[in-house]
C-alpha cells in the first residue's frame, strides 16, 4: 500500500519503532486476558516477591548470626564469589533438569529457584559485613550494660547494620526483577514472554513493551527500597555535629589558666 | 575523702609477692575487720589462650564502698582485663571476685551487668537511638515504667551537665565531650551502686577532659558510688582517686593507697618512676591551706608606733611590715618608709595583690608566694579577715 507523499513528509518516515511500541502499549486489548500485559506484570511481580522473600529467609538470618560471632569471613567471601561467577541463565539451565526430575515441571519453580540462588549472595554478604562491622565499642557497651545476646543482635547489631542489609536486599531485588524476564525461556509467563513472543512474531511493539515494562519495574523496585532504607534509618538523616562547639561545651579557652 | 575502713594492703603491695600463691590475711577472710569492701578480688588470674604469660596474675584488691579507686599503670598491664572481669566481660582463669558480697559468677551475666554501670573510652553510644533512648537503656532492660524513665532521664541530664535540648538528638549531633556525658548518664541510669570506667576521658581533648574530670568529682561527692576508674594517666588517678592502685605488667599490684600516701612514700622504683617528675608539686595539689599551720607574719596594727613595726620586721627577718586594722588587712609598708611616720598607718602602703583561702591548695599558695614581691601568700577567710601567711618554709614543712 503506498502512502501519499505529503503524509510521509509530515510525520515519521514509517510507522516506526516508537509508534509501534506506543500503540502496543496503549491498546487496551493487549492488557486484558490470560496472557495480557496486566496478567504478565502481576506474575512477574509475584515471582519476584516470592524469590526475594525466600532468599531473604535463607540468607539473612545465618548471615546475621555469623556476623554476630565475627567469624566466617571465608564463607562470606566464597558465597559472594560463587554468586558472581554463575550467570543467571546458567542457573536456570542448571535448575531446569532438577525441577523436571522432581516433578516441579517447567515455569514458576525452576525460575523461582534460580532467582533465589541469584538473590542470596548480595543479601548474605551485606548482612554479614553489616553486622560484623558494627562499631565494637557500641557492641561492648550493649553487652556491658546487660543486654542478652538476643537483644544485642536484634536491638543493636541489626538496626545498625540495616542500611547495608537493606542495600543488599535492594541490589538482589533489582537483579531478580530483571532476571525473572528469563523465566519466559523455560515456560514461565511473565513480562519476558512479551519479549520472547515479540521477537518470534517479529512484533517490535510487543517486544519493546516487554523491555520497557521490565525497565520500569526495576526502577520502581530500586526506588521502593531506597525509600524503605530512608524510612528505616532516621538517624542517618539527622543533623550532624557542626564544626563549632555546641552551646553546652566548655569554652575553647580555659579562663582560669 | 578519708574513710575509716582498712582496705587490703593499704600499707603495701598486695599480692605483689607473686612467688607465693598465698594472699595477705586481710584479703582471704571476707568478713575480717571493719572493711566494707564493695568489690573484692582474691588471687584473680587471667591467662588468655596462646599468651605466654598471664595478663593478670593472682591479683588481690579490695575496693571500698563509696570510694573511687583508680587502677593506673602502663599500657598492657592488665587494667582493662581486671575491670572486665568484674562485670564478666572476661571470665577469670582462677580466683574469685565479689561485688556487694556476692560472687559474680553466681549471678547470670546480664543481671550482674545491669547492677554495674559501665563507661568505656569509645563511649559506644547507640547511633540509632536518641540521647534520651540511649540513657534509658538499662531502665528499659529492667522494665521500668515509661513515665519513670522519662523523669529519670531528665534528672540525669541535669546531673551530668547535659542540655535538655540534646535529649531528642542522635549521638552524631553531639561533641565528644557531650557524648561522654551521655555515656556517664547512661551508666548511671538505673542508679547502680557500682560504676566501672575504662579510660573514659582519653579520647577527648585536654580542656574538655579537665571539665569532665571536675564534673565526675562533683557528681561523686553527691552520689558516693563505688567507682573503679582505669586510666594510664597518673595525674587523672591522683586528681580523682580516693585510692590509687598502681599496676605493673601482668596485673602486679605495686602499691595501693591514697594519692597522698603514694606520693609521699612510693613503694619502689617502679612507682616512683610512674609517678613521674614534680612529685612534690603533685602532693601540694592534694593539700589545702587549711591543713597547714600558718605563720603570723610581720603584722602590726595601723595605729602602732614605728618601733613596734621595726621589732616585727626584725623578728621575721624581712624589710616590710603588714598593716592591719583589727583583722582587716590594709596592705604592706616598706621598712624604709617608716622613718618619718608617727604611726605605721601613716606610712605609704601597697595593697596585697593576691590572697589564698583555707580551701586553696598549697600548690596554688606556692604560686602566690613566688609571684609576690613579699615572698609570702596571704591567707584570708571567706569574709576577707586576715588569718595568717605562708612562706616556702611552711609549705616545705607541710610536705615532710
Ligand atoms: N582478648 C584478648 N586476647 C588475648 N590477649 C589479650 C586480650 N585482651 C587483652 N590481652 C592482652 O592482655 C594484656 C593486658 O591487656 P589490657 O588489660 O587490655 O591492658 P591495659 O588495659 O592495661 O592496657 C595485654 O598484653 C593484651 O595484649
Ligand atoms: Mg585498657
Amino acid at each position: 500500500m503506498s502512502v501519499p507523499a505529503p503524509l510521509l513528509a509530515a510525520g515519521d518516515s514509517d510507522p516506526g519503532l516508537w509508534s509501534e511500541f506506543w500503540s502496543y502499549l496503549t491498546t487496551a486489548d493487549n492488557w486484558t486476558g490470560d496472557r495480557g500485559i496486566a496478567a504478565l506484570l502481576v506474575a512477574h511481580v509475584q515471582i519476584s516477591v516470592v524469590a526475594v522473600l525466600l532468599a531473604a529467609a535463607v540468607a539473612i538470618v545465618p548471615a546475621v548470626l555469623l556476623g554476630h560471632t565475627r567469624r566466617g569471613a571465608f564463607l562470606a567471601v566464597s558465597v559472594v564469589n560463587i554468586g558472581r561467577a554463575l550467570p543467571s541463565f546458567a542457573i536456570i539451565a542448571l535448575v531446569l533438569p532438577v525441577s523436571l526430575e522432581w516433578g516441579l515441571g517447567l515455569g514458576f519453580w525452576p525460575t523461582c529457584v534460580a532467582l533465589v540462588l541469584l538473590a542470596v549472595p548480595p543479601m548474605f554478604t551485606n548482612a554479614y559485613t553489616g553486622v560484623r562491622d558494627v562499631d565494637p565499642g557500641t557492641v561492648e557497651a550493649a553487652v556491658g550494660m546487660g543486654m542478652t545476646p538476643t537483644r544485642v543482635v536484634t536491638r543493636v547489631e541489626v538496626p545498625n547494620a540495616s542500611p547495608l542489609i537493606i542495600t543488599g536486599v535492594r541490589v538482589s531485588a533489582v537483579q531478580v526483577v530483571a532476571t525473572a524476564t528469563l523465566g519466559a525461556l523455560v515456560g514461565f509467563s511473565c513480562l519476558g514472554s512479551l519479549i520472547v513472543e515479540g521477537f518470534a512474531q517479529q512484533n517490535d511493539g510487543k517486544l519493546l513493551t516487554g523491555a520497557f515494562l521490565v525497565a520500569v519495574l526495576s526502577l520502581v523496585t530500586e526506588a521502593f527500597f531506597s525509600l524503605v532504607q530512608r524510612l528505616a534509618t532516621p538517624w542517618l538523616r539527622a543533623p550532624r555535629r557542626r564544626a563549632r562547639p555546641a552551646r553546652s561545651d566548655p569554652p575553647a579557652v580555659a579562663l582560669d589558666a | 575523702m578519708q574513710s575509716q575502713q582498712t582496705v587490703g594492703g593499704a600499707d603495701g603491695p598486695v599480692g605483689a609477692d607473686a612467688a607465693t600463691p598465698a594472699v595477705p590475711a586481710t584479703a582471704t577472710q571476707p568478713t575480717a575487720g571493719p572493711a566494707e569492701a564493695a568489690i573484692r578480688l582474691v588471687a584473680v588470674t587471667k591467662a588468655f589462650p596462646q599468651a605466654t604469660s598471664p595478663a593478670v596474675d593472682r591479683l588481690s584488691l579490695e575496693v571500698g564502698r563509696g570510694e573511687l579507686t583508680a587502677l593506673v599503670g602502663p599500657s598492657g598491664c592488665g587494667k582493662s582485663t581486671t575491670l572486665k572481669m568484674i562485670n564478666r566481660l572476661i571470665e577469670p582463669t582462677s580466683g574469685t571476685i565479689e561485688v556487694g558480697g556476692v560472687e559474680v559468677r553466681d549471678q547470670p551475666r546480664h543481671e550482674l551487668r545491669r547492677q554495674i554501670g559501665y563507661v568505656i573510652q569509645q563511649i559506644g553510644l547507640f547511633p540509632h537511638r536518641t540521647v534520651a533512648d540511649n540513657i534509658a537503656t538499662v531502665p528499659r532492660l529492667l522494665g521500668w515504667r515509661k513515665a519513670t524513665i522519662r523523669a529519670r532521664t531528665a534528672e540525669l541530664a541535669g546531673q551530668v551537665g547535659l542540655d535538655r535540648d540534646l535529649l531528642d538528638r542522635y549521638p552524631s549531633a553531639l561533641s565528644g565531650g557531650q557524648q561522654q556525658r551521655v555515656g556517664v548518664a547512661r551508666a548511671l541510669a538505673a542508679d547502680p551502686p557500682v560504676l566501672l570506667m575504662d579510660e573514659p576521658y582519653s579520647a577527648v581533648d585536654p580542656i574538655v577532659r579537665a571539665h569532665l574530670q571536675d564534673d565526675l568529682a562533683r557528681l561523686q561527692q553527691e552520689l558516693h558510688k563505688t567507682i573503679v576508674l582505669v586510666t594510664h594517666d597518673v595525674d587523672e588517678a591522683i586528681k580523682l582517686g580516693d585510692r590509687i592502685a598502681l599496676l605493673n605488667v601482668g596485673g602486679h599490684l605495686e602499691q595501693f593507697g591514697t594519692p597522698a600516701e603514694v606520693l609521699r612514700a612510693p613503694a619502689n622504683e617502679f612507682v616512683e618512676r610512674f609517678l613521674g617528675r614534680e612529685r612534690g608539686l603533685k602532693r601540694m595539689a592534694l593539700i589545702t591551706v587549711a591543713e597547714v599551720p600558718l605563720g603570723g607574719g610581720p603584722m602590726v596594727q595601723a595605729d602602732a608606733a614605728p618601733a613596734e613595726a621595726e621589732a616585727a620586721m626584725a623578728a621575721e627577718g624581712v624589710d616590710w611590715v603588714g598593716v592591719l586594722a583589727g583583722d582587716e588587712l590594709l596592705g604592706w609598708a616598706d621598712g624604709a618608709d617608716l622613718a618619718g611616720a608617727a604611726r605605721v598607718g601613716d606610712a605609704p602602703r601597697t595593697p596585697f595583690r593576691a590572697f589564698v583561702r583555707p580551701g586553696t591548695t598549697i600548690r596554688e599558695a606556692l604560686d602566690n608566694i613566688v609571684n609576690s614581691r613579699t615572698r609570702v601568700a596571704v591567707v584570708l577567710d571567706d569574709d576577707d579577715r586576715y588569718l595568717g601567711m605562708l612562706t616556702v618554709d611552711h609549705l616545705a614543712e607541710a610536705l615532710e
